[in-house]
């Protein structure tokens, strides 16, 4: 079949997506899919408090029910040695609580019955003795001398200090902030959210009691890193236990962690020799999976007069929860929270990070925060647009007088970061032009004038993703080099296997149109496998926006290393040596005589069929990418909003958002993730938190209280887009997931603060809900005109 | 109790708990998995089903109250191999990412269509206001209805999905 | 969670409906559902029985006879929201519908079922103050017509017997020029109201002949502000009136703080509402 004038649609095509096919026929696979014969359904009960030593459990009622087939608790868990669990942060984590339970939802025991509704109702039949012990709500209260020790099953644990972790450099900023012109200070917290897939999480353990082959289908952004702490955990052997997520729907970092519902579903197939399914609801995902955010940060700017900032200075105190369960690099206990110097040129910076156990849920590094990036990228971004008001200028030239300049790439940051690459200007010119910015500011002066209160915020994020180079990157002591796999048949179809794996981003075809731009098989005539580690190269998952960085980078090393060998084949096949053949656009040719042509295709088959003396047959290579440094996709956003000051609802007339993620594999794709990334954003700056009262009861816990942005308030959102690729990365790619999470909160908020400011407004904190907009407005001393 | 109802124009029956929820009759007993359960207080339109033509959330619905009546899953939308307009249109807009929550957006904007075969903008998102969506931002899912009713108009000609 | 097992009853009549509810101990009437099959979910309730109303036929029309509209008990809020002869004729209704739930939980959600699980964040309790309509309410011991203020009684509890059922609700048609609004203050769509305020007004000439306002989730039932309404009734409408009606119906209202506000936000958006729901049905009524 000739190719002779079909384009290959790689990198920068519209593509639209293979997986499509089976979700609009509702045939996707997602794990409560998943139907086995003799399969056993699995309910867990929770803690009704947050803060209880367990003086009894009797489980006889609930094993009477007709139907349940066993009750588990966290005695029988101990005397398998499972009563506890690693965390990925190298603490532990109760998996049916033994001593004291310690938030609010935590596991305590589970039923296994023929049928879920047989299992929920035996839950109610359990009976747990509790002797409330009072709660540390706050890592404040954590903090103080006297608050009760939560961690009361660590050895030498004797507070609920966690851990203290800095970055940069202390005298260089003391120094700073000493000989300051001007200081500005800002004091916020980060509420805690929660990723919120539609999907919750959930397993199908499958344990064949003749082979003692283990078949977890689970709910996992990183299946191969969890098989292999399941091997270290559970005894068993890693070459027996394959992971497979095959359709997820939706991750956001909330599929990442090992849930202790993972461990009790296994260990009851093993127990039982049946398949044990585990899908918990979304009470249980919300109160006790994954959270994300929840810093109390105090951020402070060096300046001089005339804008240029001189120094930073950030301390945070990190509400953990009641285990350190984020997933992050090892050696960064905030992840890379020090990227906060953000998009500018600041010389001075040092950071302090503390990190407290609280009774509430584990977790923390999740909803697309690129390893805490959306909490540092908050922070600098809010403290910089409050201190262009204090120093009267517009918070536009003051991000445009300090950015770092693209004459200035690689840059070395104040913490240690050299970013790759970047043009900071060019992105808020085009966003300041797209939204009309200072015929606006005109607007606003004369809307202000008959007390109109319309507000126009910006943000101008570094994103920092792709984590990354060996040397300083583990999770676990597990390196982050992610393979790719290629194998091309004989009829010039392919099969290319990668260790991440989707949750919605297209990576079926995305990484498709790599390999088609790098060996000109069409995209459709590449099968990717992922989600299935018998079947795939060994990574550390999908998470923190590193497909493309790492595992795209991988597919392009390996389509190249296939290609060389290709180029060989192609050399026999054209009887002329090999430094005589070229290659472009799927087509090999003679240099200097274009007409002797032979396809990827003519070679794929030639592989098998026709190859040199002494070569292997095959045409397929596998190659595991470390990569050299992150990347540093940034951008501009900037919002247009209305206040209305009596009732303290906002409303989003526009919002531009101008992304540079280097090379675009789809823009159609990349699209969508910022689409998404931008709506989650505004959800968190509008409506989405998880609170707790004084007993430490969650209110957050299901969607009534945990508030998600419809169609109808969610704002349109306009983009825009530059291109600075990344020079160390193979197709100059950065990743893009994350982006629109880091970069929006900080919009949305500023352009709310904006219109405020002249009424004395200087904060609030998220989320913006109008009771909170109008109560920021009374106490600032009411509408009135500056 | 025992129960007949039309699923996606064939008859079923079923004898079934009355407690057994809709959202669960369809999956577990019907065997269609197409629909999705995303919660538990009715919030988020992943479970949406059309019970004689109208959208239902039916995760708080009985099973039994679908007793002789229709239901139309995700699964009933294509005749045959004959692509309804919507999942022609979603495919075609970049309309969902995961998959969980577009049975539900597909079969509201299926039902919106034939009462406002011309929606704005704001129809769109007004009607889909029952279903949460995740990964999109709603933008494409918005184009994606549009586009769908433009191909039912005959305005355009669907590309080959 | 999932619901506890109950009894399924489904009966083909209202003779048989109420029968059931008379002889049955621990029954439930199911409805839209929408309200009580969550509850049913996470087991805040556990009735051993469950009547299934939805088959019964008679209880699902809108009809205007004389001067009174009859909404059917089984009426569901979408149908409120697309009927013709609402929207010409009774503007508080009419406004109100649309915001209720969200589209899809609109399509099974009834008046009647919203009206007896009388959640104090209800809607349609304060659109039937602000109208001053009346419910029907029958059993085996026959028929009873309650005025809707005295049908809501308190939080989730009605004038409602155990054996009773709700048939109807009668609205009084307006007077000729009449105009109304129904301004409802929600996080999100789906959401609980933090505060709305139904206001129904009619003119008589240029001055205002009744004024009726209801208001939502700011009190342990749905609340009419008597004072309000009275310093409307006639007199001629102006801003300083509106705000001072929007004042004493913020002074009537009893919000607590909570998730969605302090209890001095929502009073305050109580005063607000008001003010702007008065400017909107008195132009409404003056172009009718």
């Amino acid at each position: 079949m000739s190719t002779e004038t079909e384009e290959i649609r790689g990198l920068g095509h519209r593509v639209k997506r293979k997986e499509d096919d089976r979700f609009i026929r509702g045939k996707g696979t997602y794990i409560d899919d998943i139907k086995l014969p003799g399969m056993l359904h699995m309910a867990i009960l929770r803690s009704p408090y947050a803060h209880a030593t367990i003086t009894g459990i009797d489980t006889s009622k609930a094993q009477a029910v007709p139907g349940v087939v066993a009750v588990v608790t966290g005695e029988l868990m101990a005397q398998h040695k499972l009563a506890w669990m690693p965390t990925l942060s190298g603490d532990t984590q109760a998996v049916l609580a033994t001593d004291k339970v310690r938030f609010q939802g935590q596991e305590v025991a589970a039923v296994i019955a023929e049928d879920l509704y047989t299992a929920k109702d035996a839950l109610e039949l359990i009976a747990v003795e509790y002797e409330p012990i009072e709660p540390v709500v706050t890592p404040q209260r954590a903090m103080e001398s006297d608050a009760p020790v939560i961690r009361t099953d660590k050895e030498g644990q004797d507070s609920n200090h966690i851990y203290h972790w800095e970055s940069g450099d202390k005298d260089a900023t003391d120094k700073a902030f000493a000989d300051a012109e001007a200081v500005v200070a800002l004091d916020t917290f980060y509420p805690r959210s929660h990723p919120a897939p539609v999907e919750t999480c959930g397993c199908v353990a499958d344990i064949n009691p003749a082979t003692g082959q283990a078949t977890i289908y689970m709910t996992s952004q990183a299946p191969h890193a969890i098989r292999t702490v399941f091997a270290l955990v559970a005894g068993l052997p890693e070459e027996k236990i394959r992971i497979v997520s095959p359709d997820i729907g939706g991750g956001f970092g909330n599929k990442v962690p090992v849930y202790p519902g993972y461990v009790v579903a296994t260990a009851a197939s093993l127990l039982l020799g049946r398949p044990v399914k585990w899908i918990e609801d979304r009470t249980e995902n919300l109160i006790s999976t994954g959270f994300a955010r929840d810093f109390h940060m105090h951020g402070e700017m060096a300046l001089k007069k005339d804008g240029t900032m001189t120094g930073l200075r950030v301390s945070l105190l990190a509400d953990e929860g009641a285990f350190h369960a984020d997933a992050q690099p090892s050696k960064f206990k905030v992840g890379l929270f020090h990227i906060v110097t953000g998009s500018y040129d600041l010389p001075a910076a040092h950071v302090t990070a503390d990190g407290a156990y609280t009774n509430k849920a584990p977790g923390g590094v999740a909803y697309r925060c690129s390893f805490r990036v959306t909490e540092a990228s908050y922070l600098i971004e809010r403290l910089v647009q409050n201190a262009a008001y204090e120093l009267g200028m517009d918070p536009a030239d003051l991000r445009l007088k300090n950015f770092i300049d693209k004459d200035q790439f690689p840059y070395t940051s104040a913490t240690g970061f050299v970013y790759d690459s970047g043009d900071y200007h060019a992105a808020m010119n085009m966003a300041l032009e797209k939204v009309s910015y200072r015929e606006l500011r005109k607007e606003q002066e004369e809307a202000r004038a008959r007390g109109e209160l319309v507000g126009i915020g910006l943000a101008s994020f570094t994103e920092i993703v792709g984590a990354g180079p060996h040397k300083d990157y583990d999770i676990l002591g597990l390196k982050m080099s992610d393979g790719a796999e290629l194998r091309i048949h004989p009829t010039g179809k392919a099969i290319l296997k990668i260790s991440v794996q989707t949750q919605g981003q297209g990576h079926e075809t995305t990484f498709a149109q790599i390999v088609a731009e790098e060996i000109g098989i069409q995209p459709e005539d590449v099968k990717v496998m992922h989600g299935d580690t018998d079947n795939t190269p060994y990574g550390l998952g999908t998470y923190a926006s590193r497909s493309t960085p790492v595992s795209g980078a991988a597919t392009a090393m390996v389509t190249r290393r296939v290609r060389e060998k290709a180029a060989k084949i192609a050399a026999h096949l054209l009887e002329v040596s090999e430094e005589d053949v070229e290659f472009a656009k799927g087509k090999f040719s003679v240099k200097g005589a274009p007409d002797k042509v032979v396809t990827i295709q003519d070679v794929a088959f030639a592989a098998y069929t026709n190859f040199p003396d002494g070569m292997e047959a095959g045409l397929e290579g596998v190659y595991y990418y470390d990569p050299p440094n992150l990347t540093f996709p940034f951008g501009t956003y900037a919002v247009v909003v209305e206040v209305d000051p009596d009732t303290g609802v906002w409303k989003v007339r526009r919002m531009v958002a101008v992304d540079d993620c280097g090379v675009r594999i789809n823009p159609m794709i990349v699209e969508g993730q910022i689409h998404g990334g931008l709506c989650e954003g505004f959800g968190i700056a509008a409506m989405e938190q998880i609170t707790f009262d004084e007993d430490g009861n969650c209110i957050g816990a299901n969607f009534t209280d945990y508030l998600l942005p419809t169609a109808w308030e969610t704002p349109r959102f306009e983009l825009g887009e530059t291109v600075t690729p990344s020079p160390h990365h193979p197709i100059g790619a950065k990743g893009v997931g994350e982006s629109a999470t880091v970069g929006s909160p900080a919009a949305f908020v500023n352009a709310v603060i904006d219109a405020l400011w002249p009424l004395g407004v200087r904060n609030i904190d998220m989320p913006l809900t109008s009771a909170k907009v109008w109560e920021a407005i009374q106490a600032a001393g009411g509408s009135k005109k500056t | 109790m025992k129960i007949s109802v039309k699923v996606n124009g064939t008859e079923r029956t079923a004898d079934v708990e009355p407690r057994l929820l809709l959202v669960h009759l369809i999956r577990e007993t019907f065997g269609l998995t197409g629909t999705h359960e995303g919660c538990d207080t009715t919030s988020c339109g992943a479970c949406t089903v059309l019970l004689d033509g109208t959208p239902v959330k039916s995760c708080t619905l009985f099973g039994v109250q679908a007793d002789g009546r229709e239901v139309t899953t995700v699964e009933g939308l294509a005749a045959g191999a004959e692509l309804h307009p919507v999942q022609v249109a979603f495919k075609e807009e970049h309309g969902l990412q995961c998959g969980f929550c577009t049975s539900g957006m597909m079969l509201v904007g299926k039902a919106l269509l034939e009462r406002n075969p011309d929606p704005s903008d704001d129809d769109v998102r007004w009607a889909i206001s029952g279903n949460i969506c995740r990964c999109t931002g709603y933008m494409n899912i918005v184009k994606a209805i549009q586009l769908a009713a433009r191909i039912k108009a005959g305005a355009t000609e669907p590309a080959k999905v | 969670m999932l619901p506890a097992p109950f009894e399924y009853h489904r009966p083909s009549s209202l003779e048989e409906a109420v029968q059931l509810l008379s002889s049955l101990d621990e029954a439930k009437v199911l409805a839209g559902g929408q309200s009580l099959i969550p509850l049913l979910k996470f087991r805040f309730a556990a009735p051993a029985h469950l009547v299934d109303v939805n088959r019964v036929p008679g209880l699902d029309g809108i009809k205007e006879e004389g001067s009174v509209l009859r909404i059917g008990a089984l009426v569901r809020h979408n149908q409120i929201a697309s009927s013709d002869l609402v929207s010409a004729r009774y503007p508080v209704l009419a406004a109100a519908a649309p915001q209720i739930a969200d589209p899809i939980v609109r399509n099974l959600g009834t008046v009647g079922g919203s009206l007896a699980h009388a959640d104090p964040a209800g809607d349609w309790g304060a659109v039937m103050l602000a109208v001053g309509a009346s419910v029907v309410a029958r059993s085996t011991r026959g028929e009873r017509e309650i005025p809707i203020a005295d049908f809501l009684q308190d939080i989730f509890t009605t004038a409602l017997s155990s054996d009773e059922i709700l048939t109807e609700v009668r609205v009084p048609a307006p007077a000729p020029r009449a105009g109304g609004a129904y301004l409802k203050l929600e996080r999100k769509v789906g959401d609980f109201a933090t505060v709305a305020a139904a206001v129904h007004v009619s003119m008589d000439d240029g001055t205002i002949g009744r004024a009726g306002i209801g208001l939502t989730a700011v009190g342990n039932k749905n609340i009419e502000p008597a004072e309000a309404e009275s310093a409307l009734a006639g007199k001629e409408p102006n801003e300083e009136l509106f705000a001072e009606a929007g004042r004493l119906a913020a002074t009537a209202s009893n919000p607590v703080t909570d998730v969605r506000g302090s209890a001095e936000y929502k009073r305050h958006v109580v005063e607000v509402f008001v003010r702007r729901g008065l400017a909107r049905a008195i132009e409404m009524a003056r172009e009718a």
